[in-house]
Parts: structure tokens; sequence; C-alpha cells
């Protein structure tokens, strides 16, 4: 395969194709709408479903349609349509059914914009639906991380039969940046024997998230969170950057975390003993790691294109140890290098002064 | 080499394209490189803007604050992108389309008429190549031959009849950034 130079949105929709997506649904909104677009174009030559549904509650409810008879079934959307969609995740983690979400998240609440945000994070990381469940959430920060976990996100899916988010923001949708594609992967055969595949010859499967008795709901939960606590066991996923001797260790996931490497590298640059420390799975949220450092620096701190949610995560893995503040941009807007930078030398100061 | 190049202008003047074919021309060359429009409700016949980092490093942020190069195609993206080029940073001018010369001292400054050369050369549309063809006078980003062949493969079958005319624009830019560097 060779490095092209491609969109973000595009390369998401085609590395889902790569990862022998069967079927999407899905209803247009910027910033997102391109993904759909090249759905609409290549899934019906690969002879694959597309619909364009009537809207997102129609789209999600097709999905699970889909993902229900053991497909690899998908949507997309952006933060509004995310909303919209909510029962319908519901339904599908209750019923633990695979699919795969993707939200292209914009500034909020409410119909908010168009520009890049980070706003969803509590949205998709605590339920992203009713009930009492996390989904799998991981976020992306270039066009290649994108393609690499759209196809790890099919895996996971149908590893745990559960509800995968992949999310990024405008910046990261409408971007171009060089990035090569894997491979075509076959469709997957056969489908799993709890799909609705038709029942000839064997016992019925029955896929749904309704139980009325209550201990037989509760046992169900039981099995749904043992399947929780083993994904937050073993699918926490990070990457870090400097973080060996650092004092200071700035904590930011997908854009926003993209953005920080540049001030980082620019604090060394003037001496600052200062790390980069990037979630890529936003649930499980990797503590395990975010722990361990907090024995070893001095302070954390979060950048997040909204007004600290992420940041909670990080306070929890910091358990107190350590002091954990935070920068944020709303509303669409994008933080720049050199806020970030100023931010990390007031935090470092205050390092050095209280060491002193 | 490290280069944050902001390109400006209204919807139409192949502002994106410009910037787009930077892109390829760095990715052919094999540098790390990152293009990112604005897309929000203004583009639609308002202003149109983005934002190219080429770079021999891998590329962290893909937005500046400050830019080492901004080419600017009409007024408005003079007034707003002069100020935060970086000192010592390049300004491409667009002279038929802006009202004053840039006042700044600490910044390289070229001013062509590409929208009146273009003109000359047969189509106004060309004015994005004549501006391309002064940065790369001044900021020798990707070799001209890069862009040449580029040009060529982008423009395609469906407008090869445009190759000709695009080649001659960007080499008059190219001609004219090298004159005004003497």
């Amino acid at each position: 395969m060779a490095v092209e130079l491609m969109k973000g949105n595009v390369a998401l929709a085609e590395a889902a194709i790569r990862a022998g997506v069967e079927a999407y649904f899905g209803y247009p909104i910027t910033p997102q709408t391109e993904l759909l677009e090249h759905m609409a174009k290549r899934m019906p030559e690969l002879g694959r479903a597309f619909v364009q549904a009537e809207s997102e509650v129609a789209a999600i409810n097709m999905v699970y349609g889909a993902a229900c008879t053991g497909a690899r079934a998908m949507t997309s959307s952006s933060s509004p349509g995310i909303s919209l969609m909510q029962e319908g995740f519901s339904y599908i983690a209750g019923s633990e059914v695979p699919c795969v979400v993707v939200d292209i998240m914009r500034g909020g609440p409410g119909l908010g914009n168009i520009q890049p945000s980070q706003s969803d994070y509590f949205q998709v990381t605590r339920s992203a639906g009713h009930g009492d469940y996390h989904a799998i959430v991981l976020a992306p920060a270039s066009v290649q991380e994108a393609i690499d976990l759209m196809v790890e996100a099919f895996d996971l899916a149908d590893e745990y039969r559960h509800l995968v988010f992949v999310v990024a923001d405008g910046l990261i949708g409408q971007m171009m940046e060089p990035a090569e594609l894997p491979a075509m992967k076959p469709i997957r055969r056969p489908r799993g024997d709890w799909a609705l595949t038709g029942a000839d010859g064997r016992e019925k499967n029955i896929i749904t998230s309704l139980e009325l008795n209550a201990p037989d709901l509760e046992e169900l939960n039981n099995r749904l969170q043992a399947k929780l606590a083993h994904i937050r066991e073993h699918e926490q996923r990070s990457t870090e950057m400097l973080t060996g001797d650092a004092r200071l260790i700035v904590v930011g996931y997908g854009t926003s975390g993209r953005i920080a490497e540049t001030a980082v590298k620019q604090a060394r640059r003037e001496g600052m003993k200062v790390g980069l420390f990037r979630p890529i799975s936003l649930w499980p949220f990797p503590e395990k790691r975010l722990s361990a450092l907090a024995d070893q620096v001095g302070a954390f701190l979060v950048v997040e294109m909204n007004a600290g949610q992420m940041l909670d995560d990080v306070r929890l893995a910091a358990g107190g140890q350590v002091p954990v503040t935070f920068y944020g941009r709303t509303g669409g807007m994008v933080p720049m290098p050199e806020e970030i930078y100023d931010e990390i030398v007031t935090q470092y100061n205050k390092l050095t002064t209280s060491a002193v | 080499m490290h280069e944050e190049i902001i390109f400006a202008g209204f919807g139409g003047q192949g502002v994106l394209f410009a910037g787009q074919l930077l892109a390829y021309c760095a990715l052919a060359e094999e540098k790390h490189v990152t293009w990112i429009p604005s897309y929000g409700p203004e583009m639609r016949g308002g202003t149109a803007n983005c934002t190219v980092v080429v770079s021999d490093e891998a590329i962290g942020s893909p937005v500046s604050q400050h830019p080492s190069i901004a080419v600017v195609f009409n007024n408005p993206s003079l007034e707003k992108y002069e100020e935060p080029v970086k000192p010592g940073g390049l300004l491409v001018v667009n002279e038929s389309l802006t009202v004053a010369p840039p006042t700044r001292t600490d910044i390289e400054i070229v001013r062509l008429p590409a929208t009146a050369l273009a003109s000359e050369l047969g189509d106004t549309r060309m004015t994005n190549m004549i501006l391309f063809g002064a940065l790369l006078a001044r900021r020798p980003l990707v070799q001209v031959a890069t862009v040449e062949e580029i040009l060529i493969e982008k423009l395609g079958a469906r407008k090869a009849h445009l190759q000709e005319a695009n080649l001659r624009a960007l080499a008059r830019g190219l001609e004219l950034g090298v004159a005004q560097h003497a």
C-alpha cells in the first residue's frame, strides 16, 4: 500500500471498508459528511449496504438491526446527531451486539457550531446512553491513527460484542495528511453463533435488551459488568513522549494532545522537564499508566477542547498525589501551541517555586 | 526545515487548491505535511483559507498562531494575516485586490498584481499559481519540477487544456518573486 494524502473523514470511511464493514447507515451532518459521502460512493460499488436514513434515530436502529445479524455495521455523526442516537446505543449495549460509531465532535451545547471540539467526552465515555455501561472509546490524533483505530474498533467490537466509538473532531475530520491504508480484509465469515442468521436446524437465538424480571436483569447486568471489568483491565491504550524525567506532564488526547506535543517540545528546548501523555482509549481510561506516572511527577496539566471533562479521569488516576491543573478552549476554538506553552510555563514555575 | 503557511482569500480564487498543491508536492518529496481548510459556513461565497505545515520532522500542531509564511489573495486576508506572521517570515501579497501596501518592516514582503497578471495570461483563476510561484521564489519549500509534475497530475485529463497556462502562470510568479528579491 502507498502513502497518500488523505482527509480524515475519508480515511475513516475507507479504513472501515478495508476492515470489512458490510453495512453503513447514516444521516449527514457537518463536520463528518465526507465520511458518509465516501460510503455512499464506495459501499454500492462493493455490493455492500449504504442507507442514508431519514434521521439519526433511524440510522442507529438500522445499525442495531444489521449488527444483530452478525454483520459488521456502523454509523457516523457529529455531536447533536450522537445525542439523537443515544437510545439506540443503550439498546445495542444491552443486547450485546457489536457495532462501531464515529463521532466527529463539534462545538456545543445545543446546535452549537461546526468547529472542532472535544465537548462530547462525558457523553461518550460515561455511558453514551441511559442505563449502566460504558462504551469502548478510541481517540485518534492523526489521519494515520484514525485509520489504524478504525480497523481496531471493529475487532474490539467483535471480540467483546460491544459498542465501540471512534471519536475525533472537525479538525482531524477535515485535515489532509499523508497516511497508508491497510489491505482489504475479507468479509468476516461465518457469523457469530449468537447472531440472527435463520434458525433452520438449530435452537433460535433471541437478541433483546428487554428483561422484565428484576433478578434476571441483575444477572444480565452482572455479566455485562464482568465483561466491562475485563475490558478495563486489558484494553487501556496510551502513548507518551519525554515523560522519563518529566516534572510536569501535559495530558491531552486527539487534536489537543497533538497540539500540546508542539508546546511540550518548545518547553524542552527552553530547558523545562516537561512530557506529554496522550490517552488513546478514553474508555477504558489509561489509568494504570497515569497512576504510575503520578508517582514520579510534580504535577499534571490537562489540555482539552472543552471546559474540563477528561480532567475528572486524570484527577481520579492521580489519586490526589499531585496537583492536576487544566487549560481548555470551548465553543469550537482550537488552542494554539503558544497558549499551551504559556500555561506550561506558568505551571512549571509553580513547581520550581514550591520545590525551593 | 519547518514552515507554517497560511493561504487566504475569497472562495473561488483557488486558495484551498494552492495549499493542497503544496501538500501533494511535500508528500511527493517525502516531507511531513498537514493541510487544514477553514471549513466554517463562511466558506460559501466568503473568505477561504487553509493552513499547511511542511516539515522535515513529524508534525505536532497542524494549526498555527504565527505562521512563517502568509499568502494573501485579497484585502480582508491582508488585514487579517499581516500582523500574525512571525518576525523574519514572508508575506506574499496580491497587489491587484489589496488596498494599501503592508506596513511591517520585520518581515519579507513580495507584492505582485497577481490577478491582473493572470488576466493577461488569459484567466484570472490562475492568480493562485502566480502567487504560488512567487512564494517558491522566496522559499524553495519544494522543487519547481515537483510542482510542475504534481500540477499536471492534479489537473488530470479533463483539465489538460489548462496545463500550459497554469505552468506559465507558475513561471511568471517565480520570475517576479526572484526579480523583487534582487
